[in-house]
């Protein structure tokens, strides 16, 4: 138990640390960008506005937050204090919201997206990958090239593809958007409906992306684990092969779990580029709003959530990677 | 060495990959000798552009061919053929609902019974018929008054076209005279010009894109754009990949620590979210393609740094290396005679995948509009992103987008096969 502890407390620790570093970078890089910064991005913010008063605010505003009389130091204080009372803003674009109001209600999308589409992908993709090592043969040689191809598709690319695929040609699918243009967001089964039926096409371009990709890693793990020499040894006592297969599985897991985490941040960055095809409500749609819109603060917003939720999703990771993999535990009981 | 190379091409993965690469290469370099236009031509000037794939001939070139009487006359009815691409699905629909409430008894007197029976079981999939029986019974006149203006005006439009369109009589050609309009020629509804006849005539292979560029060759120039940033990331992430590795896996200690603390920190920290912050403050006009490569490069870094330092940890304190020690080698010798030959095939392989990302890279970044900002040339991102930007994809306008997906795919697909193969050579347990 003492070792657990150790372990996780260890790990949190360095998240911790990493995503103060995250949080450094996110204000420094903004900082660096040439001439005055306040001028320019209040320039830019307020190029299309014509609201005097609005425009007024939104100067007063950033000299108030950047603190340009202020050293860096105080600037990052300052920073982080307006971030821990939950302050990220306001958004120039969409004027009066504030940009966490914004990124709420985004990421609620991006994750009721993501996170179900990712796990049954991987899960998927597993399955297959290690079904393909075990049959080989037909199987094999068809479906192999056919995924090797498909995880070689760019997210948007294959979000494009389903979109102009399904929507327009075959109109099966609504062709973007998060629901129904003609709702409001309430808790009626209409809408319910209507957000499964415009949910489907996202979630289906991040599947098949996810397996492409799982399925190829878990295969060539699964060969190399069906000719370690405990297969061999575990046939020569007699043990059916439905069960050595759980202990391939097993084993070939491990490394892939590992690589969902390596890869969680690309994956998930990916994707998020690919709901702006959809015109996804999520975190993709606001980041490009915020490119279009140069709409500093929700950008600066944006980046942020990103990065949380990748450390997040590492962090979770990692910490059921302990419980899976003995040796974790084994090393920490050693220390 | 020779040996290697010879292992490596008799790979098959590899050997597919390197001949899909070369052959999007080639063509990518041997195009423009025989593109018509250039690169980022607006060719079209059409409207919102997106002129679909074709050979485009020019009309004032064939009319000439007509005067000349060079043209030919074939022994067939072309009405049918314009009636199919004249009349759109609604149009038909409308003749078709038209036929069947008014061509009855009841608002056309003397219908023969037989007729009606018939018009009652027409549908849009005999065209030749409908038209028949439109021509016989159309009658703007037994339209109920209550029916609107509007709407009675486009039946009476759809007439028109199919007037004309069933007429079989010639094309009058006419110019400007003294007393008005003059007759020049006749142009037979059946006269046909070969195209190879026309002087001005373009196959646009893929159609234009919104800017009305020629897509394939713009496609073209695209592709060597994106896998120059794509070469020049990938040298940059794995020169520095490769030295921070080295450094912390052969020499250890604090400066190891630093180095994983770092490699640790960036792979955490999404490099994509990096990339966004960076390029956003660079600022619109210094974003060139060199820039956005030099970017790409340096937050690619870090697989390449952490696979190298495991590799150089498994190798320190082999015989051959701590036999070099005692002979008091210098360090940076001990590296680059000891060490990096065999990490040299991890290298290279981290190279390939590291230009396919750096490719994908440019194109997720400029997709955000974060791309480079010039003018002067069009990458793979950029183009999906101005193609996006008109909405091609909802106006199924395939040709803006599709190629332009497939090329990414095929160049990440075939570098990602040349890695597996070489994989497969450096790897053999892993070997099928």
């Amino acid at each position: 138990m003492k070792g657990y502890i150790k372990y996780y407390g260890g790990r949190i620790a360095w998240y911790v640390v990493t995503f103060f570093c995250a949080l450094i970078l996110n204000f420094i890089l903004p900082r660096l960008m040439p001439g005055n910064p306040i001028a320019t991005i209040v320039s830019n913010a307020t190029a299309g506005m014509t609201d005097a008063s609005a425009i007024k605010q939104i100067q007063e505003q950033y000299i108030q937050r950047f603190g340009l009389d202020k050293s860096y130091f105080q600037q990052f204080w300052l920073y982080v204090g307006n971030l821990l009372k939950g302050d990220m803003g306001t958004s120039f674009s969409q004027y009066p919201r504030t940009v966490s109001n914004i990124i709420g209600s985004s990421v609620l999308w991006t994750l009721g997206l993501q996170l179900p589409a990712i796990i049954v992908g991987w899960c998927l993709g597993n399955f297959l990958g290690c079904i393909a090592a075990y049959i080989r043969k037909g199987f094999d040689k068809v479906v192999m090239p056919v995924f090797m191809f498909i995880s070689n598709m760019p997210a948007f690319g294959m979000a494009t593809i389903l979109l102009w695929l399904f929507a327009i040609q075959l109109k099966i699918a609504p062709s973007g958007g998060g629901y129904g243009f003609d709702m409001v967001p309430n808790m009626s089964w209409a809408f319910i409906q209507s957000v499964l039926s415009h949910w489907i096409l996202p979630f289906c371009s991040v599947v098949l992306i996810t397996i492409g990709g799982q399925a190829i890693g878990m295969r060539s793990m699964s060969i190399y684990e069906l000719n370690a020499d405990y297969v061999k040894y575990s046939r020569f006592l007699g043990i059916k092969d439905s069960k050595i297969i759980t202990y391939v599985f097993r084993n070939a897991m491990l490394p892939q779990v590992t690589g969902l985490a390596m890869s969680f941040g690309t994956m998930l960055s990916g994707n998020i580029i690919a709901e702006q095809v959809f015109s996804y409500p999520g975190v993709g749609s606001a980041l490009l709003s915020s490119v279009t819109g140069r709409d500093y603060p929700l950008l600066s917003g944006c980046t942020l959530i990103i990065t949380v939720m990748v450390l997040i999703a590492n962090l979770v990771i990692e910490i059921l990677y302990g419980f899976i993999d003995p040796r974790v535990k084994a090393n920490q009981m050693e220390s | 060495m020779k040996q290697t190379l010879k292992n490596v091409f008799s790979s098959p993965k590899f050997l597919i990959g390197f001949i899909l690469f070369m052959v999007l290469l080639i063509t990518s370099l041997a195009w423009p000798l025989f593109a018509d236009f250039g690169p980022l031509q607006n060719v079209v000037q059409k409207n919102g552009g997106f002129a679909a794939p074709g050979t485009y001939v020019n009309v004032a070139d064939a009319v000439e061919l007509v005067k000349d009487n060079s043209s030919v006359k074939f022994d067939v009815d072309t009405s049918a053929n314009r009636l199919a691409h004249r009349l759109d699905a609604d149009s038909r629909q409308m003749m078709v609902d038209w036929l069947h409430t008014y061509a009855t008894a009841e608002y056309i007197p003397d219908i023969n019974a037989d007729d009606a029976a018939k018009i009652q079981e027409l549908t849009i999939d005999d065209m030749y018929a409908v038209c028949a029986d439109w021509e016989k019974y159309y009658d703007f006149s037994v339209m109920p008054k209550t029916i609107k203006k509007a709407e009675r005006n486009k039946y009476n439009q759809i007439d028109k076209k199919v007037q004309t369109m069933l007429s079989n009589e010639a094309l009058i050609l006419a110019s400007k005279g003294e007393n008005g309009l003059q007759e020049d020629c006749k142009v037979p509804m059946n006269a046909f010009v070969n195209t190879k006849d026309v002087a001005s005539r373009y196959t646009l292979i893929l159609g234009s894109d919104n800017f009305g560029r020629d897509v394939f060759t713009e496609l073209t120039s695209s592709i060597l754009v994106s896998m120059r940033i794509g070469l020049i990331a990938g040298c940059i992430a794995t020169l520095i990949g490769m030295t921070l590795g080295l450094l912390a896996g052969f020499i250890g200690g604090v400066l190891d620590n630093i180095i994983t603390f770092f490699t640790n920190l960036f792979t955490v920290i999404p490099s994509f979210v990096l990339l966004i912050l960076i390029a956003n403050a660079v600022g619109g006009s210094h974003r060139g393609v060199t820039l956005i490569a030099l970017l790409i490069g340096f937050t690619g870094w870090t697989w390449t740094a952490r696979s190298v330092r495991s590799q150089v940890l498994s190798l320190r304190n082999r015989d051959h290396v701590n036999m070099s020690k005692i002979s008091g080698h210098s360090t940076v010798k001990i590296i680059i005679q000891d060490i990096l030959p065999f990490v040299a095939s991890y290298v290279v392989m981290a190279f390939i995948l590291q230009i396919s990302s750096g490719i994908l890279a440019e194109a997720q970044l400029s997709m955000l509009g974060l791309g480079p900002a010039t003018t002067e040339v069009s990458t793979l991102g950029l183009m999906m992103h101005w193609a996006l930007s008109f909405n091609a994809h909802t106006q199924g306008m395939w040709w803006a987008f599709l190629p332009v997906i497939f090329s990414i795919a095929l160049i990440t697909f075939s570098l990602n096969l040349m890695n597996t193969g070489l994989d497969q050579v450096f790897n053999p347990q892993l070997r099928d």
